[in-house]
């Protein structure tokens, strides 16, 4: 391992000083943790100034690392790959360090980017919250979890972080435990993604065994051999294929696991805007990006008549299922949380249909709209609808009040419904082309369709939200005050401090109620002056231009190819059309993007008049269909219901299994354990008391009373031998001397 | 005349004090058998000097019948103060040492 | 061949005699239920003690025998027996039970000595002088060593003699 480090380290001799040192980025924040644990709570502004720091140091760090990464790759594909020994164990060593390459220079400078935007809005959305700096802490630790997961050099830390974020995952939706159905979804949420780790672990254990190395890449990395063929068992190659992506299934919300996710949104927005839209659930599709010669190689992605594949099935059912459960929320997060599971399975079609280059791209774009998209739906909650997110009863017409909220949603639907030149045109018009291109014409349609309901879905929510009639919470916001200052009076007319009134808007089943004292909001930016205070506005407006201008770096129209010639090292194969190879990305037609854009318009156009006719005021034929005609009220039953599959997993599946598991284990503990136990302190007692009856009473105390009644008999045996007679001393004087004498006549004769 | 007489009737008489010593009651006559203890080693003492021809046994026997006679003197004082304080010279009754 | 002057037969049949008085004395002594009568046994025992002496040509000490220990000492006795009130005539009280233990060890004591002294000087005599008997002691010669050699016993005889005088009274003044 020596010679390999000194080799490397000659090869990375001409490598920046951010390069080499690019571990630094998940130690900061890590550090700034356990400062916050520590000092969080004595700071004076509870422990978020380490979190911000932290987080900006690490964007610091990883933009010097993107740009002399940029650098490094006009000359070498090699990927910079520096690891300690961590732990040795029969000849096996699992280390711990970075693998810098473009993959994991995109996902660090994303995830410092995001997390420091996110943890600046959460300064003002979690303002006077009970549990500030732990929830600072979380954010924190998460970012830690997740930069050290996308450098990881092996599957040893790669597995580290991945658990790190699950663990911070439940700790941030479950942040206002108090309330049960927050604990019920941080739960729901940790136990399906843990469902999937069991494809984790089981995966990188036969990764170790088919290839005997769980590091990723490097010369003798799992990559580099699964690509050149180097293993024994093709058909052990795709089962290890098929058990890491069951743990993408999990972590990334795919069908059928896909569950958890918009119960998620029980937690804080930041949290949903963070993990649950643009960092964690990637991690599936980052883990397949990642290690995609396994996948490419195993499930035969790519080879010549293959017209479906495992991961483009999952993911083509994904995007399908999402997006009509999408129409029927009410709750703007749930609403943009089925969105996220939509755009999760073009992620995951995409590299299932060999478009590794499209999928990657659109994981950077997705990142930065979807972020801003939670944002602006907290940014609603925080200051326009008094905390609520239904659509339906507390939101409708805020367009004018709230108008750097209003435009950065406008922006980043546009670009989330692959409107041209905005960036998600960029990259989800891609896969779709890739997929028809790579003969997956199957999938290529699922995208077009997928498409035109993410356009019908988003416009339904952007009239619900911002056009309209103010309702309940907007009504109040629009016709009422100018700033948001929540005085003492106006809280006790208006709005429970805790969020935990019920007469103002309806039990929400896992809500993002604030649990905070009256406070003063901070000060909005000066041209929004009833939008929310800069803190949150600032962050959308930047996450705002991202969601124009970051499909830029990757733009087939116009042939600008930047961001595929930084990644191309990291896809473990070349491009190319044998086997074993990943096809070109086609090049760019407006015709062949035509049908695309045409459902968007379509799509918008539709939904816009129908949500007009539905939502509007004037009474029509199309209010209240579902519950006049039968089939069209017993479909939108069966989605509200969410395919009943929530039923299935939870009261057939877990009941079956996990309710009699506990019953016995249950029973064990009574009678098996606890009698054991019992037994033994019985058992012990009366050996106790058995012993002191026999032993010590009867043994040892006759023995000492024995003792002393022998003394005494002795005693009084002797004791006739002083009688005080002289004559008797005076016997036993001459007896004895006779005796003496005798003895030694008879000795001397 | 054999030596051996004279020491056997020393030893006999030896005896028969020490049987005296430890029978007798009276402490008067408890001295007495002492006396014939005392006079059966002056027979032995001078039995042994006509034998070998010296003369220190005569000496020794002569001091002997000293001694002799102050400790009957000490002896006999002591009895009489016993019995002046306790009115009984019977050694069974002057048991205070019994244990 | 054995002459009459080797076996002394006059001082054999008077050591018998004397001999054979002195042990029934001498039972007297230890076994009489009068206390005056062991006193006076006793005297005959020291009589005859003397007489043992003269036979064995020791005249001083006879002499001296006679004098100091009948004399003084039997006298002194008699004083004493006057003095703690023996019962004058027959005391049946006089042993006591210790006759069991005392007997077995004066005899097992005899029985040693006898056995030692019969082993011991078995045939040995005492060596006939010309005129019949053992070499008279000389008083000259006893005096000799009193005040020669053993001077210092002497001194210390006489020490004790005056402690026990001096004792003696203090013990026994009425005060």
């Amino acid at each position: 391992m020596f010679a390999e480090e000194a080799a490397g380290e000659a090869a990375h001799a001409a490598a920046g000083w951010f390069l080499e040192h690019a571990w630094l980025i998940p130690v900061i924040p890590a550090v700034a943790f356990f400062l916050i644990i520590f000092f969080g709570k004595k700071m004076p502004k509870g422990g978020s100034e380490f979190g911000i720091l932290s987080m900006v140091a690490s964007l610091v760090i990883a933009a010097g690392t993107a740009y002399q990464w940029i650098d490094w790759s006009h000359h070498s594909e090699e990927p910079i790959i520096k690891s300690i020994t961590w732990w040795e164990s029969g000849g096996l060593k699992f280390g711990i360090g970075q693998h810098i390459d473009g993959l994991a220079v995109m996902a660090l400078l994303l995830v410092s980017f995001i997390s420091t935007l996110v943890q600046i809005y959460s300064t003002e959305y979690v303002r006077g919250d009970r549990r500030y700096t732990h929830f600072f802490a979380s954010l924190t630790l998460f970012s830690a979890g997740m930069l050290s997961m996308v450098l990881a050099p092996n599957m040893v830390q790669f597995i580290l972080g991945w658990e790190i974020m699950g663990l911070c995952s439940f700790m941030l939706i479950g942040h206002w435990w108090e309330e049960e159905a927050n604990s019920r979804a941080a739960l729901k949420a940790f136990f399906t993604v843990r469902t999937g780790d069991m494809g984790l672990l089981v995966g990188t254990a036969m990764l170790l065994a088919i290839f005997g190395t769980l590091d990723i890449g490097g010369e003798g990395g799992i990559n580099h051999l699964a690509a050149n063929g180097e293993f024994d068992s093709k058909n052990m190659l795709m089962w290890a294929a098929i058990a890491l992506f069951i743990a993408c299934i999990g972590k990334s919300g795919q069908f059928p696991l896909h569950t958890w996710l918009p119960d998620a949104m029980a937690g804080p927005t930041p949290v949903s805007s963070l993990l649950h839209s643009s960092t964690m659930v990637v991690a599936g599709v980052f883990l397949v990006a990642r290690l995609y010669p396994v996948f490419h190689t195993g499930l035969d992605i790519n080879i010549a008549g293959q017209h479906f594949n495992f991961i483009a099935v999952i993911g083509g059912i994904t995007i399908l299922i999402a997006a009509a459960l999408a129409f029927v929320q009410n709750d703007i997060k749930k609403v943009l949380a089925y969105s996220t599971v939509s755009q999760l399975g073009y992620m995951m079609m995409g590299l299932g249909v060999g478009a590794w280059m499209p999928a990657v791209f659109h994981i950077f774009t997705h990142a930065f709209f979807k972020c801003c998209l939670f944002l602006c739906a907290g940014s609603i909650a925080h200051t326009g609808s008094h905390h609520s997110f239904d659509m339906k009863t507390d939101m409708g017409g805020l367009r004018k009040k709230m108008p750097i909220t209003f435009w950065t949603w406008i922006v980043s639907t546009l670009a989330l419904c692959g409107v041209p030149f905005f960036s998600g045109f960029f990259s989800k018009d891609e896969i779709i082309d890739s997929a028809k291109h790579n003969h997956y014409t199957v999938f290529g349609i699922i995208g077009l369709i997928g498409a035109f309901m993410t356009a019908a879905y988003m416009t339904r929510a952007t009239y619900l939200t911002f056009f309209g009639k103010p309702r309940g919470g907007a009504a109040h916001f629009v016709e009422g005050h100018e700033d948001h200052s929540h005085d003492e009076a106006a809280d006790e007319v208006h709005h429970d401090v805790d969020g935990l009134d019920t007469h103002l808007h309806p039990v929400h089943a896992a809500h993002d109620d604030h649990g905070h004292a009256p406070v003063q909001h901070g000060k909005p930016l000066p041209f929004a002056p009833s939008d929310s205070p800069w803190q949150i506005t600032v962050p959308l407006l930047i996450l705002g231009v991202l969601a124009i201008f970051s499909g830029y770096l990757n733009a087939a129209p116009f042939k600008w190819h930047w961001f595929e010639h930084w990644l191309e090292s990291s896809m473990g194969l070349p491009f190319g059309e044998e086997p074993g190879m990943i096809p070109e990305p086609p090049t760019f037609s407006w015709a062949a993007a035509a049908p695309s854009i045409i459902l968007v318009a379509l799509g918008i156009t539709l939904s816009w008049l129908i949500s007009k006719k539905v939502f509007g005021e004037e009474k029509n034929g199309l209010q209240g269909l579902t519950q006049r005609n039968a089939l069209l009220g017993a479909g939108h039953k069966f989605l509200v219901n969410k395919y009943y599959l929530d039923a299935l997993y939870e009261g057939v599946i877990v009941k079956a299994i996990a309710h009699p598991i506990a019953r016995a284990a249950y029973w064990v503990n009574q009678h098996v354990l606890d009698g054991v136990v019992n037994a033994v302190g019985i058992g012990g007692r009366r050996t106790g008391e058995w012993v002191y009856r026999n032993v010590d009473q009867r043994v040892v105390d006759g023995a000492v009373n024995g003792s002393g009644a022998t003394a005494r008999g002795a005693g009084g045996v002797l004791q006739p031998v002083q009688s005080g007679k002289v004559s008797m001393y005076g016997a036993l004087l001459f007896g004895a001397a006779a005796v003496f004498a005798l003895v030694l006549v008879l000795v001397n004769s | 005349m054999l030596i051996n007489q004279f020491l056997l009737l020393g030893a006999l008489l030896f005896c028969m004090g020490v049987y005296g010593v430890l029978t007798r009651k009276n402490a008067v006559m408890v001295l007495l058998s002492i006396e014939l203890i005392l006079n059966s080693v002056n027979i032995n003492l001078l039995a042994f000097d006509a034998m070998n021809g010296g003369s220190d046994g005569n000496v020794f026997a002569l001091y002997i019948i000293a001694v002799a006679a102050a400790e009957v003197g000490v002896g006999l004082a002591m009895v009489l103060l016993i019995y002046r304080n306790r009115k009984s010279i019977s050694l069974d009754d002057l048991s205070e040492m019994k244990g | 061949m054995m002459l009459a002057s080797d076996i002394q037969v006059a001082q054999n049949i008077g050591f018998g005699i004397i001999a054979l008085m002195m042990i029934l004395a001498g039972v007297g002594v230890i076994a009489s239920r009068n206390v005056v009568h062991a006193a006076l046994s006793l005297v005959v025992v020291m009589a005859g003690a003397a007489a043992q002496y003269v036979l064995l040509k020791a005249e001083f000490v006879a002499v001296t025998q006679v004098l100091v220990y009948i004399g003084a000492v039997m006298v002194l006795f008699l004083f004493g027996v006057m003095l703690t009130r023996a019962q004058l005539g027959k005391d049946a009280d006089l042993n006591n039970k210790n006759a069991v233990v005392a007997a077995p060890v004066a005899l097992l004591l005899f029985g040693v000595l006898a056995y030692v002294l019969i082993d011991g000087f078995a045939d040995e005599k005492i060596a006939a002088t010309t005129g019949g008997g053992a070499q008279p002691q000389d008083t000259a010669v006893i005096s000799d060593l009193i005040f020669k050699p053993y001077l210092l016993p002497f001194w210390a005889l006489s020490f004790v003699l005056l402690a026990a005088v001096i004792g003696a009274i203090v013990l026994a003044r009425k005060d």
